[in-house]
């Protein structure tokens, strides 16, 4: 089978994902045939015959758990759905899960141990801007590839990670774009936990508030992790009367940040605010009536009205049951498999080096954000959506950018 | 020859035919056993765990035999970690493999963070020397600090405790707030060279693990040497019946002073070979949740025990790493009850069973028969009452 | 003045006002509990963040039903009885089966309820999974109240100011004002005589170590209007009640509820001038600073030996 008609063949399977399934199955054992081990595999990746070992390392425990146990749901949907396919080359993915348990250096001793001991062929993995940049070394020295999810601060590029959430700039600069159009904002207060991602998001946005927008900054506020009084903050806010709050608070603080600014009167009837940490899996500590009428700048929402989103949805829901919410990060997260099993088909091989060399350029149509391209920075580019929340948790898109090219060091905003 | 060998053997610092028996096993497990038994991999894990041995010998000789428990150990095992992670992140940071910052030459996240200077106080890290004694010296001044605070005016029990834990909150807040300076809450990451020295190949990680198997030894022996001189009897006397000691005429709050002094220096030792070891340092290990972790290492080992210690780190955290990959969410409940029974059922830890049963076992039964049992391993360890500042 | 109005200025002196009010009673609500068991009875109790958890994820399955069953208006006082009966329950039988072994080991007692603590911490992921919940509030507790346009005062701050006073008052008629606190407060002064005369101290122990936990319980029902409820709730509370207990100087409730005011004065006012997450660290150092100096704690009194 030549190159080409592998090409020709993944378009197809790819289209057609679900419907396929038979085709795929009887293709995929032709395909495995079509690789043998001794080829696609030169370097003594756990890839035998008719499997592939791959990791998955996220905080099953600990404080981290409530944000990353949806990422792991999305990863072991997504690899099911390929293994139901016939899997990469022929091979079943067979998953290894390891727990993080929200302490940094577990997942440099973890991802350590997937890629020396288990030798797996990939890792979807990590959440935390902490959590990465401990494994990281970890992966370059063992020439090993992480496919990490979440939305982050950017300023990072390394060729054993392919990032499938959005850089800071992709998530800030449209929305801010956005809000000042639509509410004619002149002045912003900008609000966020205090540590490397909220201090990055703020240092973009305020020099694109004051150098693009002509806007003012009139506060800049940090809280310390885990803090939940935030009285004086908002009467700081009140004094100061911005036109938009733009907010990124996290964990336990964001959910009493937003139960006591609505008390304080600041609903979303006098006060705008755009955040950037809001998905829906933070809607369920917040509660949809304390976050009605906000906005939130995400590039995904569960309501996204699309054939391939409700697909998604649906098997979501029908693997982890009818409550179960699709945030931002958990749609990145379900790219990461289906971006590798692409990457291994392009290279026709699962040695590391060639699948990282394959993956660049390649589109995915059919992710349910919607189509997606891999840049050769190994960052997507993405669109951005403005979502605005509902009582009942969920949120209507009012906007959704054209395409964004990510750009994790950005000139001028550093 | 003989009576030479029986001298040494007799001597304090090992401890007698007894004491020289638990160091002998440790060693050989240490030095021969897991090199041998266990793949560069898991020996590096070793490696790290024993670097968390540090905090748990300091801790028996603040805790199981001073009476003084400190929940902010991870403070100390933090700045000597810190420190050598400041060296090496310098010496990580030089202008070509930088040479896309706005500032080529300082480490990167000083450059995320507009700094476009090297702060004064990274200066001294710039030298080897100077670092090492930082690490010495630093965690040693600020525990004189917050000793001396303290102890003077006879706060103990469980409002030190208290204490040092808020310290250790406040120490963390600051550490990830100041990220400009410190890293902030990724902390100090991408350490790979010491003078130029790789250590992250298998030949250096070697290398690093004997060197903090030795120092550990030197730790013990440290400690042995203190508990066993007159100093060590009053430390447990102070930490069974503290009023009698100061009726006695001696200044209680001295010796606190330098028993914590030291046990800040063992565990700063240990936070800067967990740094060469592990490649980076976080806040995550100067907060409330390590330090008190650190506590149950000793307590499991045998609070009173500093070889007990060792073992108790070793088999926690092989225990953290074994069902943490089996079986993810029961290890908390293990955990927590780890802390349970061993608090209520084995309050003297490993070394008390060891202490129990050994002796039933023929021929360890010659070894320890004819031997009183030394210092460390025979007080009851159990705390008395020590509920107040004034005890 | 810097460009405020006369009128912004005064508004914004009354809702600060408030705001640290508001701060004054959350933190004596968390600490109240605590109060009462490190202060009379000398234990460290690491899970009571716990204990507040359990008193959370109760309010929040109440108000599961109250949403089938339409009666979301007033559910809330249920809440906070049965939050109060679980976390005493709980808190009964902790004390049987593991504090009453360690009362002559005060440092153990710390150890072994932070194991406890994360026993709880699992079983609330096993049983209510890792994410946050939250609790569906009534519609009169949503928003704020308005003296004049400009100023808003938070319902929920009220709210959880009442309740505040209500189990301050509880706990001061149930210690100075009741057989039982009679009980109590004898225990704490001399064991051997109260139990010479008659008194049976394991029972007045248990009693006094349920009490704390169901107060826990009553405070982690009502932050569920203000702040988060997951696994690891308790862990965002444990150290600030500490330290307004220790601050206070323990065993005694004036020493308590002057040491919440201090504190929630202080901080409230620093994180006005300073950045939020500086003011905190700063209340944190005066309050260690102080503590240096004054290691008994504003209030001091008698500890049981």
């Amino acid at each position: 089978m030549s190159t080409l008609n592998r090409r020709s063949f993944m378009k197809v399977s790819g289209a057609l994902v679900g419907a396929l399934l038979t085709a795929g199955i009887i293709s995929n054992h032709a395909l495995a045939a079509d690789f043998p081990t001794s080829k696609v595999n030169t370097t003594g990746l756990a890839v035998t015959d008719t499997t592939v070992k791959v990791g998955i390392l996220h905080s099953a425990t600990g404080t981290m758990a409530i944000s990353e146990t949806g990422s792991i749901q999305a990863e072991k949907l997504a690899i099911d759905q390929i293994n139901a396919m016939g899997g990469i080359l022929g091979r079943k993915i067979e998953v290894i899960q390891e727990d993080g348990a929200s302490d940094w250096p577990t997942f440099a001793e973890k991802s350590k141990k997937l890629l020396v001991k288990d030798k797996v062929a990939a890792v979807m993995g990590c959440w935390t801007s902490a959590s990465r940049k401990a494994a990281l070394p970890v992966f370059e020295k063992e020439n090993g590839l992480l496919f990490y999810p979440t939305f982050y601060e950017g300023l990072e590029q390394s060729k054993n990670v392919f990032y499938t959430g959005q850089e800071a700039t992709q998530q800030i600069l449209a929305g801010l774009d956005w809000i000042q159009k639509e509410k004619n904002a002149k002045s912003f207060y900008l609000i966020g936990s205090d540590y490397i991602w909220p201090r990055t998001s703020m240092k973009i946005a305020r020099k694109h508030i004051e150098n693009k927008l002509g806007g003012k900054v009139v506060g800049e506020e940090y809280i310390a992790l885990g803090d939940t009084q935030f009285g004086s903050v908002i009467n700081k806010i009140k004094l100061k009367k911005p036109d938009v709050i733009y907010a990124a608070v996290v964990g336990g603080s964001n959910v009493a940040w937003f139960k006591q600014l609505n008390a304080a009167g600041l609903n979303s009837s006098k006060q705008t605010m755009l955040t950037i940490s809001v998905t829906e899996d933070e809607v369920l500590g917040i509660g949809g009536e304390n976050l009605a009428g906000f906005y939130s700048a995400m590039k995904y929402f569960q309501s996204i009205d699309t054939p391939e989103n409700k697909k998604f949805v649906a098997e979501f829901k029908k693997k982890w049951g009818p409550s179960s919410v699709i945030g931002d990060v958990t749609q990145a997260a379900y790219l990461g498999p289906w971006l590798y099993k692409a990457a291994v088909e392009r290279a026709g091989s699962f040695d590391v080096d060639k699948v990282q060399a394959a993956l660049p350029g390649y589109v995915f149509k059919d992710a349910p954000e919607g189509s997606v391209t891999v840049e050769a920075n190994h960052h997507l580019t993405t669109k951005l959506r403005i979502g605005k929340w509902k009582k009942d948790g969920q949120a209507d898109v009012v906007y959704t950018s054209g395409y964004i090219k990510p750009d994790p060091f950005p000139k001028g905003y550093q | 020859m003989n009576t030479m060998l029986k001298k040494i053997v007799s001597s304090n610092l090992i401890g007698g035919k007894q004491g020289a028996f638990g160091l002998a096993m440790l060693a050989a497990l240490i030095f021969i056993i897991l090199p041998v038994g266990v793949d560069i991999f898991r020996l590096n894990l070793v490696g790290k765990y024993l670097t968390y041995a540090f905090v748990a010998v300091s801790l028996v000789l603040l805790w199981g035999n001073g009476g003084i428990l400190s929940l902010g150990q991870g403070i100390f095992f933090g700045l000597g970690g810190y420190g050598m992670a400041m060296f090496m992140k310098l010496e990580a940071s030089d202008p070509i493999s930088t040479k896309i910052q706005t500032t080529p030459g300082i480490p990167d996240f000083m450059d995320w963070n507009q700094l476009t200077a090297i702060p004064w106080f990274w200066e001294p890290f710039n030298s080897l020397t100077l670092t090492i004694i930082a690490i010495l010296v630093i965690p040693a001044a600020f525990a004189y600090l917050i000793g001396f605070a303290m102890f003077k005016r006879r706060v103990g029990g469980v409002y030190f405790a208290i204490i040092t834990q808020a310290i250790a909150l406040i120490l963390s807040i600051l550490i990830v707030g100041q990220q400009g300076l410190t890293g902030g809450v990724n902390g100090i990451t991408d350490l790979k060279t010491v003078l130029g020295w790789d250590t992250r190949t298998d030949t250096a990680k070697y290398i690093l693990y004997y060197l903090n198997g030795i120092l550990l030894f030197g730790s013990i022996f440290l400690s042995r040497y203190i508990l066993s001189s007159k100093f060590g009897m009053l430390l447990l006397a102070m930490r069974d019946k503290e009023e009698r000691v100061r009726f006695s005429g001696y200044d209680v709050s001295d010796f606190k002073i330098f028993i914590f002094c030291v046990a800040a220096m063992i565990s700063a030792v240990g936070g800067a070979m967990f740094t060469l070891q592990v490649g980076f340092m976080s806040p995550s290990f100067v907060g409330i949740v390590p330090s008190i972790e650190m506590v149950i290492f000793a307590a499991v080992g045998g609070r009173a025990s500093l070889i007990g210690a060792v073992y108790g780190t070793l088999l926690v955290n092989y225990g953290k790493t074994f069902f943490s990959e089996t079986y993810p969410e029961l290890w908390l409940f293990l955990m927590g009850g780890l802390f349970m029974a061993v608090v209520m059922f084995f309050p003297n830890g490993i070394a008390g069973l060891w202490d129990k049963y050994a002796r039933k076992i023929k021929f360890l039964n010659k070894i320890y028969e004819d031997e009183k049992p030394v210092a460390e391993t025979s007080a009851t360890p159990v705390n008395a009452e020590e509920i107040g500042a004034k005890a | 003045m810097f460009g405020y109005s006369i009128a912004d200025i005064s508004n914004i002196v009354v809702m600060q006002g408030f705001s640290g009010l508001s701060m004054f009673t959350v933190l004596l609500l968390m600490a109240l509990g605590l109060a009462i068991i490190f202060g009379q009875m000398g234990v460290i109790n690491m899970a009571h963040g716990e204990f507040m958890a359990i008193g959370a994820y109760t309010t929040v399955m109440i108000s599961k039903v109250a949403v089938t069953y339409g009666f979301v208006s007033y559910y809330f006082v249920f809440a906070i009885l049965i939050a109060f009966i679980l976390a005493f329950a709980a808190g009964y039988f902790v004390e049987f089966i593991m504090i009453r072994h360690l009362y002559k080991r005060p440092l153990d007692t710390l150890l072994a309820t932070w194991g406890l603590s994360l026993v709880m911490q699992q079983i609330f992921r096993s049983t209510f999974g890792a994410k946050e919940v939250s609790a569906e509030l009534p519609e009169w507790m949503l928003g704020s109240f308005n003296p004049t346009p400009d100023i808003d005062i938070p319902i929920n701050g009220v709210f959880v100011m009442v309740l505040a006073m209500v189990v301050t008052a509880g706990v001061y008629l149930f210690m100075f004002r009741s057989r039982w606190g009679l009980r109590v407060r004898a225990t704490v002064q001399n064991r051997v005589m109260a139990g010479a005369v008659g008194i049976n101290t394991q029972k007045v122990d248990r009693v006094t170590f349920a009490l704390g936990c169901g107060i826990a319980g009553i405070a982690g029902a009502a932050f569920t209007t203000i702040a988060s409820t997951g696994p690891t709730t308790g862990t965002l509370y444990i150290v600030d009640s500490f330290m307004v207990v220790v601050f206070g100087g323990a065993a005694s409730l004036m020493g308590t509820i002057a040491s919440a005011f201090g504190i929630a004065q202080a901080q409230s006012i620093l994180q006005f001038f300073m950045s939020s997450s500086m003011g905190k660290v700063s209340t944190l150092l005066v309050i260690v600073g102080i503590l240096m100096l004054k290691p008994e704690g504003l209030f001091a009194s008698k500890l049981r030996k």
